[in-house]
């Protein structure tokens, strides 16, 4: 275990150096070395921030992706295909609707409010239908999603916002300065506080009866699961925007090499999620060089790929919805 | 002792189980017996507080409602027939599961000293590195027995244990209850279908009928031609083998 977490924090180091050294203007480790003053500043006004939400962003939406399965016992859920995304957005639309010139971290306490009971509705909705395939359960989440995601653009058209939410519609790093991201350190808070309850939430997500039966409050569990997972993707989305994929894709990865319990794979899962989303964003950045492409795209295609790799493998770790 | 008062129990409007009054003994082995749906299943899940119900449930002199989630689930721990299992962990991880209620997620050796003696109890040693999605029913059925008996629970509720088992690890599985009740002074309390593992086995039977418990009383006593006759409507023959009183019932 702690060789993998080694490996992976050597690659995360490469790949952060490299990260910090790809941009349209031109700074080298050496102009960071002669403390050139115009370079320096770009250094630490645009690239280590970008670098810090890059891995802060990978990270939070990959735990708020694995806290999701776990508390909906569903492998395939994650913010982006159980609505708490979309309902992230609306609530930013709301805040800039209601609160014009609100303050990053008015706009993440409405969009969070709005996640979370978005999330609750579905959690639900599904209590309510008792699905017997799995798989059925990100359909509805993506389809719940889409229902939200359209009032959403409705509202902002008819109120002339569009130009002003599109910024959050498809996520992007080439916005992040200095200032403007620190509230991803969240995700690190919320990190620590699943890597505290690990066990609990692996309990949780074997079921109701089992967890009862070994003292777990259930309903509190997971009330505290959706909490954290709103917190991280309202972050996320207010600061970045949205991103598909990242949150149901690194867990099950991680799943199929080290197992279920969460407490041996929380770690893993943090650090493949910064690596994914660090890869992503230098393909972003070097594939049509010096322009970029927003790192939604690139997440989404990368992700969608290894999502069907997911499925075709099977339903063999797919678990039953309860 | 568990005491159950006036215990009622509806599905939507079908009464499941009505007006039951019972007192549970301790240290003993308890058999549930009753024909399908007579409400077996549903009374050890009331009383192992996953079904909610009306009436009263005291256990060991105090009310079910005033225990601490925590501490009740050192004193009752259940295995439900419907435990699917399709998570990624290996047999140990599930074992230690059950040390989740004493010593929470941190294990200190006393604990991984009993997860060690309930794997050696149900024969899983060879497969205790296993993930328990690769083990077949028996297997993940011995897995979870193990996993409540490192609980360690003064109470332990079994809802048709036997499920999923071949004859030789059914008979090994009630040896082992058998033992614990007389080693460990724990109670057992389990829901099973083989009436003679029932006679053969328990100190106690509660025998319920259509919504009702119909006899409760020593294990002797109960199992008659005449009771048997009543609980299930149908004709038992019953020998005595080495003491063992055998019911027939195929013919």
């Amino acid at each position: 275990m702690f060789k993998r977490i080694i490996i992976l924090s050597i690659s995360l180091i490469i790949l952060g150096g490299i990260s910090l050294f790809i941009g349209v203007s031109d700074i080298t480790p050496l102009d960071i070395f002669q403390a050139d003053s115009d370079k320096l500043h770009i250094f630490f006004i645009s690239r280590v921030p970008r670098l810090m939400a890059i891995l802060c962003t990978g990270m939070g939406l990959s735990i708020a992706g694995v806290i999701m399965q776990s508390i909906m016992s569903n492998n395939f859920v994650s913010p982006s295909t159980a609505s708490t995304m979309d309902w992230a957005k609306f609530g930013v639309l709301i805040a800039i609707l209601f609160f014009p010139g609100a303050t990053l971290k008015t706009k993440m306490i409405i969009s969070t409010l709005f996640a979370f009971f978005g999330s609750m509705l579905f959690v639900q909705l599904l209590s309510l239908i008792k699905l017997k395939d799995p798989i059925f359960t990100p359909l509805i989440g993506i389809m719940l999603g889409n229902v939200v995601s359209s009032v959403t653009t409705y509202i902002a058209y008819k109120y002339d916002l569009i130009q002003n939410i599109s910024s959050w519609l498809q996520g992007n790093f080439a916005m992040v300065l200095q200032g403007r991201y620190e509230l991803l350190y969240i995700g690190v808070l919320m990190l620590i506080i699943v890597v505290l309850f690990a066990t609990k939430f692996t309990i949780v997500s074997i079921g109701e009866d089992f967890s009862k039966n070994l003292g777990v409050n259930y309903k509190l569990t997971v009330t505290i699961g959706i909490i954290i997972a709103s917190i991280i993707t309202s972050v996320v989305v207010v600061t970045i925007g949205s991103i598909p994929f990242i949150g149901m894709i690194v867990p099950n990865i991680i799943r199929i090499i080290r197992g279920d319990n969460l407490k041996n794979n929380i770690w893993e899962i943090a650090l493949v999620g910064g690596l994914f989303v660090l890869v992503c964003d230098i393909f972003s950045r070097i594939i049509i060089y010096p322009f970029e492409i927003p790192i939604s795209v690139t997440a989404g295609i990368i992700g969608s790929i290894i999502f069907l790799y997911i499925l075709l493998r099977g339903n063999k770790h797919v678990k039953k919805t309860a | 002792m568990i005491e159950l008062l006036n215990i009622n129990k509806k599905y939507d409007d079908k009464d499941v189980l009505k007006n039951i009054n019972l007192s549970l003994p301790k240290g003993k082995i308890i058999s549930l017996i009753g024909a399908n749906g007579a409400g077996k299943s549903t009374l050890l899940s009331i009383i192992s507080r996953l079904t909610t119900s009306e009436g009263e449930i005291i256990i060991d002199d105090k009310n079910i409602d005033n225990y601490h989630i925590t501490e009740l689930s050192k004193k009752i721990s259940i295995l439900r027939q419907s435990n699917y299992l399709n998570i990624k962990l290996t047999v140990r991880e599930l074992i230690s599961f059950g040390r989740y209620p004493h010593s929470k997620s941190r294990l200190n050796e006393k604990d991984n000293k009993i997860i060690d003696e309930s794997i050696s109890y149900m024969n899983l040693d060879y497969l205790k590195n296993k993930y328990i999605d690769e083990l077949s029913g028996g297997e993940k059925q011995r897995a979870l027995i193990a996993m409540i008996l490192a609980q360690d629970s003064d109470y332990i509720f079994l809802d048709e244990p036997l499920n999923n088992l071949d004859m030789k690890h059914s008979v090994s599985i009630m040896k082992l209850l058998r033992k614990i009740v007389k080693e460990k002074s724990k109670t057992v309390i389990l829901v099973v279908h083989d009436i003679n593992f029932a006679s053969c086995y328990s100190d106690y039977i509660v025998a319920l009928k259509n919504t009702g418990v119909l006899y409760a009383g020593d294990a002797e006593k109960i199992i008659t031609k005449e009771k048997l006759k009543n609980i299930f409507d149908m004709d038992f023959e019953i020998e005595d083998i080495d003491g063992n009183k055998i019911c027939i019932y195929y013919t």
